[in-house]
């Protein structure tokens, strides 16, 4: 287990720095049929991608906010307030020294350029509205895999781009999957061919630099018959005192055995409202499994989900979210159960400190003309202090009498007591409160790519070190 | 005294209610001193207060370990000060590792920078597990996690062993164990004794002191200690009960 060092002030502000804006392509502040014109104009989108957006943008009009079930929050979020797309252009670069030199120092400062010599298959760092570099190693793009920015995957691959974009999660999914619909830039598109395995992990990295922005990523990966990615996403913005929305939507459609892995680390600065929707397709034999890990922003409203439209196709779900003093971690899973013998997992462990409020929502469907589907949710609180808030709301809906389901919630704390045997061996608290959270969350870690997971300790050393005193 | 930890006119609250009052005692480095007591005497309310826990109201007196006053330092400090307290019930750290546990306390010690050295780590560990027959694989389980009474005890007398306190404090620490259990616990302690090392043993049977011999023996009644004397004083005890301290004292008062 590490223990956070003496150059823990400088790691806190890892991500909390920005540089001056300059932006080639603004377009300003707020969202009219304008707006998306000219995203749509700078992108040089075919016009079936700008009708899209702008029948996206009404649905957006139409959708109320979801707080009737969900946190008053989001009222808070002024639609005419952000600015919707900033770029100093649309094509990303091939090699580093291409890259802007702000935009540069901004991801050699976060790590990317050394993780990509270290242990990446490929990489994509976007900065605001569009990715600054885009590089796969050639011995990837050698077998086939294309691994592009959304713009240039609609674009230049459209006959597989058009097949499944919008299918997994459409415009009208919910509020936020509309508004990205309508102004969406960056994120990754993937396609492996079939039987193509990716030894190594493909990367995105979001970063937002500006005040005020939003955020909009579109990513759709495709894993062809037997195929196998694992992609990972990395995002940081700096602190503001205003809020900065990113509303991102992912679509992974994994065909027939094929296998995808999505591993999310995201450490938001806590101005940032995270309001992603996130969906996976898994037909006969495939796998779908999201691992998701939620630290920092001021809400986050996440549920991945898996749709197992073919037999014997299995999702699953790991999450980890930490909820710091004013943050509000609403996460969860959603489970899809559209054939026989699918089998789903569900695990998720959160961690609320101080005010913060950890809350677990679960969907599990299974119709009754199914038979052999399995699911299994396991959800746990870990609470620090007395006015931590978790909450736990599962949705099963199991018909039929042929198939299983296991529930098993549970909530701990950090007693005081706790707390003083690991002092009395030495730790100060705020280590003592790390190593009590990181032993929460340790076998849920080791399924964490190695690089990714001593990463995620570092972080929850960190966030829990600024959690006392 | 220079090198000793030493209690002087110590009083201590639980909420308003004065559970120590007024003790004395000195221990120097080197020996191992007894408290005997019958339940609710305040020997464990004693042990706590010392290793620093934030419940225990100190509301007058001061410990001072090698002349440096402690009372005003949290938990951690006082044991990277090279205090120890065996607890009397471990608690679990679910999740952490034995070792990994025991790593970072001993990371904790070293200063900015500075790293622990695995391999040297691995080797010192083992051998103390062996010393107190405690098998490989606990260094992979969680802290106390599932653990019997005796293999808690002996964990804690484990850290100790890796720790090298300049004072340890054992809480009870032969409650819950079983003669063999006793046997290896008290190994272990009496391994580690030797001129660096203050010792004070909190009991309430006369039995570990026939494994741990201790150079003195005091009797603690209503939260003071009220008679002291050497190793014979324990025998003593278990032959006759509290109950003559309690009338000798009483004339005396």
């Amino acid at each position: 287990m590490s223990i956070p060092k003496a150059d823990i002030d400088i790691d806190r502000s890892a991500g909390d720095f920005s540089y001056p804006e300059e932006h080639t392509f603004d377009a300003g502040v707020g969202l009219t049929e304008a707006t998306i014109d000219y995203i749509s104009g700078v992108k040089e989108e075919p016009e079936w991608i700008r009708e899209f957006r702008q029948k996206a943008y009404q649905t957006f009009l139409k959708k109320p906010m979801p707080t009737h079930w969900a946190t008053k929050d989001l009222e808070n979020i002024i639609f005419d307030n952000i600015r919707y797309y900033l770029s100093r252009g649309a094509k990303p670069k091939r090699t580093w020294d291409e890259v802007p030199e702000d935009m540069k120092r901004t991801f050699e400062r976060l790590g990317i350029p050394e993780q990509e010599r270290k242990f990446l298959a490929g990489v994509e760092a976007q900065f605001d509205s569009e990715a600054a570099y885009s590089n796969i190693k050639k011995a990837v793009g050698d077998q086939g895999v294309v691994f592009v920015g959304s713009t240039e995957g609609l674009k230049e691959h459209p006959e597989i781009f058009r097949k499944w974009f919008g299918k997994v999660i459409p415009t009208s999914d919910n509020k936020f999957s509309a508004l990205n619909s309508a102004v969406f830039s960056g994120g990754s598109f993937i396609y492996v061919p079939p039987g193509v395995k990716v030894k190594h992990p493909l990367q995105a990295y979001f970063r937002i630099n500006a005040e005020n922005f939003g955020q909009f990523e579109r990513t759709l990966i495709i894993a062809d018959e037997g195929a196998e990615v694992m992609y990972m996403e990395g995002c940081t913005a700096p602190k503001f005192e205003t809020a900065t929305l990113h509303s991102a939507v992912v679509e992974l459609v994994a065909l027939k055995g094929a296998k995808i892995q999505y591993v999310t680390v995201q450490n938001w600065s806590n101005n940032v409202f995270n309001l992603v929707t996130k969906r996976g397709l898994a037909m006969e034999d495939a796998e779908v499994k999201w691992i998701d890990c939620n630290i920092g922003s001021r809400l986050t409203m996440k549920y991945p989900g898996v749709v197992m439209k073919g037999p014997r196709a299995r999702g699953e779900v790991i999450s980890i979210a930490l909820a710091g003093n004013g943050q509000h971690q609403d996460t969860g899973a959603k489970m899809i159960h559209a054939a026989d013998d699918t089998t789903s997992n569900v695990i998720s462990k959160s961690i609320s400190v101080g005010s913060g409020r950890a809350t677990y929502r679960g969907q599990v469907t299974v119709p009754k003309h199914l038979k052999n589907c399995k699911n299994n949710t396991e959800c746990d609180a870990l609470l620090i202090n007395p006015v931590s808030r978790t909450d736990t709301y599962p949705a099963i809906t199991v018909r039929g009498t042929k198939n299983a389901m296991q529930h098993e919630a549970s909530v701990s704390k950090v007693s005081a007591e706790q707390i003083f045997y690991m002092m009395s061996r030495g730790l100060s608290e705020g280590q003592a409160m790390s190593l009590a959270v990181n032993g929460f969350v340790n076998d849920l870690v080791r399924q964490f790519p190695m690089e990714y997971s001593v990463e995620l300790k570092r972080l929850i050393d960190l966030e829990m070190e600024g959690s006392v005193g | 005294m220079n090198s000793s930890l030493v209690i002087k006119d110590l009083c201590i609250s639980i909420g308003d209610r004065p559970i120590v009052k007024s003790l004395n005692l000195e221990v120097p480095k080197g020996e191992v001193h007894a408290i005997m007591g019958l339940n609710g005497s305040g020997k464990s309310t004693l042990a706590k207060a010392i290793a620093g826990h934030p419940d225990y109201n100190i509301t007058s007196g001061s410990v001072l370990l090698d002349r440096v006053e402690i009372l005003g330092m949290e938990a951690d400090e006082r044991s990277r000060k090279g205090l120890f307290l065996a607890f009397q019930y471990p608690n679990e750290v679910p999740g952490v590792s034995n070792a990994n546990f025991i790593r970072a306390a001993l990371q904790s010690r070293l200063g900015e920078g500075e790293e622990l050295e695995a391999v040297a780590f691995y080797e010192r560990l083992y051998e103390k597990m062996d010393l107190l027959e405690i098998r490989r694989e606990f260094t992979a389980r969680s802290v106390n996690e599932g653990f019997s009474g005796g293999e808690k005890k002996r964990n804690e007398i484990l850290q100790m062993a890796m720790l090298e306190p300049s004072y340890a404090v054992l809480d009870e620490t032969d409650s819950g164990l079983d003669i063999d259990a006793l046997k290896i616990v008290a190994t272990g302690v009496n391994t580690l004794r030797g001129p660096n090392l203050g010792v004070l043993l909190i009991t309430h049977y006369q039995r570990l002191l026939n494994y741990i011999v201790p150079d003195h023996v005091h009797v603690m009644m209503d939260g003071r200690i009220v008679k002291s004397g050497g190793k014979e004083l324990a025998l003593e005890l278990d032959e006759r009960g509290y109950d003559w301290v309690k009338a000798e004292e009483a004339a005396l008062a």
